[in-house]
């Protein structure tokens, strides 16, 4: 009777144990993932009002003062308007292309496969790489200016990457030849997903293929369309690497962003606590975007458990 | 009749000229490289070089200059590997467990810790920069390659157990009960049903983990030091450096060297890069 009793309890712990054993497993890197994301968060934010300038200062508490001073800082209107013109060209242009694109690779084309791999190869290719090239491509005397003298258009010139004001459109040609493959590949993928017998049963009704696209398919499309600007949207946000190869913010700070506005003023000018503050306008931008997608997309999706 | 002709030519010579403008700077790198100085200069950015020369090929490799530093890039290629291989394996490793116990064993709140862990994907990394060099101070990992594959496996973490926790998702459910019907426990699972059927996801993982790794520029720059920069640090750095003469021919076979690992994945191994792609778009 006892020992019948003790095994029994041998089994129901080592029953709660199983029971227990995914929650042990997973424990350890959540804790450690939530730490980074959610406990930087917080950490950030905390450092943000401080006074912190070489180094972390926590004892030097100043409220809201570095929100104030960053708030009426040139250089950061001058970040937040190349993030502007930044984030509307290359999410709008790396969509048109894309979409146009993939249209195009969706009737039927031969060689899909080798046009697809090579609209798409950029997105494989670090922006620090992609930024050397187009650093020469772009190159006011050597780059483009000299392959069009060179075939004839001798008053062509091209000095935007120099110009403080033109600049930050150099950023913007190169990230969208980066990523025009990437919304080209959501955007066919999505298309892919659509019954032909849409297309054949209009085709009959004598609308024109255009016309078809315009008013048919891409409102079939409009949630590839929706995640396609929020994911590149985020990504312009945190554009970074394009920015430091290209231009390194220059000439002077004219295409600075906040993504490099936080890197100088945290590691270059010994402004920490102005760096935590800029960061945390950035966190509340993608939060802002990102956190009604996320919540949606775990709602709608039915639950198959 | 006509018309369709007309059509179809129209749509392949869009897809071509695309395909030409796609493919025009990875043209122009490799040609850049292939010239000497004074080709650089009498020519132009599509000029053929008139000679294969891998001068500059060598001097980027191994006596191109950062600064005062006159070793090339192959220390902070070495770097790079030294950082990724690690990363990588370790990051995809806790992806998959993370996943299988997202999918297969969920508990009460265990959907709403996945909800909270996604974020994590998107987050902008800016964040993290200052409380995390603090860190890698006291543990004394500041300016270390382990540092730097620490960063990396935390920041890559929410991804890749989006990915696998998706994959198991669709796994039939009939599948692991049977298996907890006849005693398997939660490791033996793990190893002998899950783990081999994850082969195509681990691929997508792997190689998105090696992608973006090896071109992480931000963690590079914020927390290496003088002997554990990445390449794409140690590129920058080159391409950056304000010397009287810009080689550019110089530039070039760098940008290709520190670009050729992650271009080889995708040659070879394209299709699981696409899916982790789309895969990293559409969430849930």
């Amino acid at each position: 009777m006892d020992s019948h009793l003790r095994g029994s309890h041998y089994i129901s712990s080592m029953k709660s144990i199983e029971n227990l054993l995914p929650k042990l497993v997973l424990a350890p890197g959540f804790v450690l993932g939530f730490a980074f994301i959610y406990g930087f968060m917080i950490w950030n934010g905390v450092l943000s009002m401080t006074g912190s300038r070489m180094l972390p200062n926590y004892d030097e508490f100043v409220g809201l003062e570095q929100y104030v001073s960053l708030w009426d800082m040139d250089r950061w209107y001058v970040a937040l308007k190349n993030l502007g013109i930044f984030s509307v060209l290359y999410v709008g242009g790396s969509m048109l292309l894309g979409m146009f694109l993939a249209i195009f690779l969706d009737q039927k084309v031969r060689a899909e496969g080798v046009l697809r791999t090579i609209y798409l190869y950029p997105m494989a290719l670090s922006f620090i790489v992609t930024g050397t090239a187009w650093k020469w491509i772009l190159n006011p005397s050597l780059g483009l200016e000299k392959l069009m003298h060179d075939l004839g258009w001798e008053s062509f010139q091209f000095d935007w990457l120099v110009q403080s004001d033109t600049a930050i459109y150099c950023v913007v040609i190169a990230g969208i030849w980066q990523s025009a493959g990437f919304a080209m590949a959501l955007f066919l993928a999505g298309l892919r997903g659509i019954d032909d017998s849409i297309i054949k049963a209009a085709q009959i009704d004598g609308a024109s293929l255009p016309r078809i696209y315009w008013r048919i398919i891409l409102p079939i499309l409009r949630p590839v369309v929706f995640s396609t600007v929020l994911v590149l949207s985020h990504l312009s946000i945190k554009s970074f690497d394009l920015v430091m190869a290209l231009t390194a913010g220059g000439p002077g700070y004219a295409t600075d962003v906040p993504a490099t506005f936080m890197f100088v003023m945290s590691f270059n000018r010994g402004q920490i606590g102005l760096g935590a503050a800029s960061a945390t306008m950035m966190l509340a931008t993608v939060a802002a975007i990102v956190v009604p997608y996320l919540y949606s997309e775990l709602r709608s999706k039915p639950h198959d458990r | 009749m006509i018309a369709k002709h007309l059509s179809r030519v129209l749509i392949y010579s869009v897809l071509l000229i695309a395909a030409c403008l796609f493919l025009a700077p990875l043209y122009v790198m490799l040609a850049t490289s292939f010239k000497d100085a004074e080709q650089i200069r009498a020519g132009n950015l599509m000029s053929i070089p008139t000679s294969i020369n891998f001068e500059s090929w060598k001097l980027a490799w191994s006596t191109a200059c950062t600064g005062v530093d006159c070793r090339g890039l192959q220390p902070y290629f070495w770097n790079s590997v030294s950082m990724a291989v690690p990363a990588v394996l370790i990051s995809t490793a806790w992806g998959a467990v993370n996943g299988y116990v997202l999918s297969m064993w969920k508990f009460r709140g265990s959907e709403v810790l996945f909800g909270f862990l996604l974020f994590g994907v998107f987050m902008p990394f800016q964040v993290v920069l200052l409380p995390m060099s603090q860190v890698l101070g006291f543990l004394g990992l500041s300016s270390s390659v382990a540092g730097l594959v620490l960063v990396h496996c935390l920041a890559g973490m929410a991804g890749t157990t989006l990915f696998f926790r998706n994959y198991y998702t669709a796994v039939p459910r009939e599948l692991v009960n049977a298996a907890r019907m006849d005693g398997a426990g939660f490791w033996r699972i793990f190893y002998r049903i899950v783990i081999p059927m994850s082969t195509p996801i681990m691929m997508v993982t792997l190689i998105w983990q090696f992608t973006n790794i090896w071109n992480d520029f931000l963690f590079g720059v914020a927390f290496s030091g003088a002997d554990s920069k990445p390449i794409t640090v140690g590129l920058n750095n080159m391409a950056n450096t304000s010397s009287s003469v810009k080689s550019y021919n110089v530039d070039m076979a760098a940008a290709v060297i520190a670009g050729l690992p992650t271009m080889l994945v995708y040659v070879l191994a394209g299709q699981y890069f696409v899916k982790g792609l789309t895969a990293g778009a559409v969430k849930g």
